[in-house]
């Protein structure tokens, strides 16, 4: 079993869904967790309150990942909690919006990439003091979105596209200093951000998509982090792990 | 993975194929390693058995079709069943121009490469079928995306182990079998030695990998050992670069 003992981790938009499972799932494995959350102070509450019930360390700490400012408040507050050195980063936490190139606004648009692509972005900008030799980034992609071209998410696929390149350059550019940057490509997931997932319309689409005919759950997405978090997957930086049933073969 | 899994290596002998038979020994795995040496290969038996393992050796050339059904009807006669099959057996083949290829080293690389896996999975397959489960895992390379001057032969048959691996995926997911390959990326192994030629050669190609090293064996071995867990059950028809960002850059 993955042993994360002595290890600091940061799950941003850890409250509900593929955070919420992947805060748990490093807890489980031994790293201490900060609980990163936007507004559902109620929900990062009652992970934190799991994590701790289950004998595991974990604190909460809020920033709103859609301001300018949001990325280097939170790693302010993070660095005053663990103190010099964060060996795992879960850059989790996103926004979907879907509406046809009509209908999407400028305000959607930057708001989709504030969150998606600045916020991660200056977010490990912001980090990289206490990020060190051995530490590890995983940031979330899309293979539904990102890698086809499925229903109206043209500017949240976007979003994931370009998690895609900054993964390729963050891993080259920080590769000799030890720290391995990856990112996670699930496809359709039963969370509460994707509506879709819940009708009849969008279980057909997905399953008929995949290889495998069940819907996946955040568990699915979650043990895949923990693994890219893990110095069992020290030789693997710079890529995006597809969890996604087999998705579009 | 349950410590109880019944795991075969192809091409175990040697690199990546014998750490793999080590870290599913150290796992607590039943272990069937397989190579076309006997005394080497009772002598790896012996000492997965001296890492408290079940193991066993069991002489094969994937190249024919008789010996690779006999492996893997001995596996099962010997084990019970067969959880998980990496295939490791492989050649780089000779390097030389795309002018002078001739039948005889087409057939020396892709025999071993591209027909010694399909060979392996189609036996492999119908046992884990019947069962209802299992994990394949064939062994890729960085050129099973990319090209290499002179190096056409392995390159084309690598892009063939990963197209296998899709097709194989898509039939074994009704079934609950999983095939995903890994790519490993510039690994210590004499088959690196051989493929730079000169020691300059060889520091020159590594500083174009983002984390500045060769990777090892055991890097490879635990990625492997992740994706045939029930940790990534989610996880068919994908090739999982373990290469130290190599193709990142």
């Amino acid at each position: 079993m993955t042993n994360l003992y002595g290890k600091t981790a940061l799950v941003t938009g850890a409250s509900r869904g593929i955070g919420r499972a992947s805060a748990l799932a490093l807890a489980q494995a031994g790293a201490q967790v900060l609980v990163h959350y936007g507004r559902a102070e109620k929900e990062a509450t009652a992970v934190v309150a799991e994590i701790r019930k289950a004998g595991g360390k974990a604190e909460r700490v809020a920033a709103d990942m859609g301001a300018a400012d949001g990325p280097h408040l939170l790693a302010e507050r993070v660095r005053a909690i663990i103190g010099g050195r964060l060996d795992i980063l879960v850059a989790n936490a996103g926004i979907s919006k879907a509406d046809t190139i009509e209908k999407t606004t400028v305000k959607d648009f930057d708001d989709l990439f504030a969150v998606n692509v600045r916020a991660p972005y200056f977010l490990v900008q912001q980090l990289l003091p206490a990020l060190c030799k051995g530490s590890s980034v995983v940031f979330l992609s899309s293979r539904a979105a990102a890698h086809t071209g499925v229903g109206t998410l043209s500017a949240y696929a976007a979003t994931k596209g370009a998690i895609d390149t900054l993964v390729k350059y963050f891993a080259s550019e920080l590769g000799g200093r030890g720290i391995r940057v990856n990112a996670v490509a699930p496809g359709v997931v039963l969370t509460e951000m994707s509506g879709f997932a819940k009708t009849d319309a969008g279980r057909d689409f997905t399953l008929n998509i995949q290889a495998l005919k069940r819907m996946a759950q955040p568990d699915d997405i979650a043990a895949a982090i923990v693994f890219l978090a893990s110095d069992d997957a020290r030789w693997i930086t710079g890529d995006t792990l597809h969890v996604d049933g087999g998705t579009k073969l | 993975m349950s410590t109880q899994s019944v795991v075969l290596i192809t091409g175990a002998l040697t690199g990546i194929g014998r750490a793999t038979a080590v870290a599913f020994a150290n796992e607590g795995a039943k272990v069937v390693v397989s190579g076309r040496r006997e005394e080497e290969g009772q002598k790896l038996a012996a000492e997965l058995r001296a890492l408290g393992a079940e193991a066993e050796f069991l002489m094969s050339d994937v190249r024919h079709e008789d010996e690779v059904r006999n492996l893997i009807e001995a596996t099962v006669e010997r084990f019970g069943r067969l959880d998980i099959a990496v295939n490791a057996a492989g050649t780089e083949g000779r390097s030389i121009a795309v002018t002078e290829v001739t039948p005889e080293n087409y057939a020396a690389t892709f025999d071993t490469n591209v027909l010694g896996t399909f060979l392996s999975v189609k036996h492999e397959m119908r046992v884990m079928l019947a069962q209802g489960n299992g994990s394949i895992i064939n062994i890729s390379s960085t050129m099973g995306e990319r090209g290499g001057a002179s190096l056409s032969l392995y390159t084309a048959s690598k892009h063939a182990v990963e197209g296998l691996t899709k097709s194989a995926a898509l039939e074994g997911a009704a079934s609950g079998v999983r095939v995903n390959a890994i790519a490993p990326g510039p690994v210590q192994t004499a088959m690196l030695d051989r493929l730079t030629g000169t020691a300059e050669r060889k520091a020159a190609f590594l500083m174009s990998v983002p984390l500045k090293r060769a990777g090892a064996p055991e890097e490879i071995a635990d990625a492997i050992v992740f994706v045939a867990s029930g940790k990534a059950t989610f996880i068919t028809g994908q090739i999982i670069r373990v290469n130290g960002g190599k193709t990142a850059s």
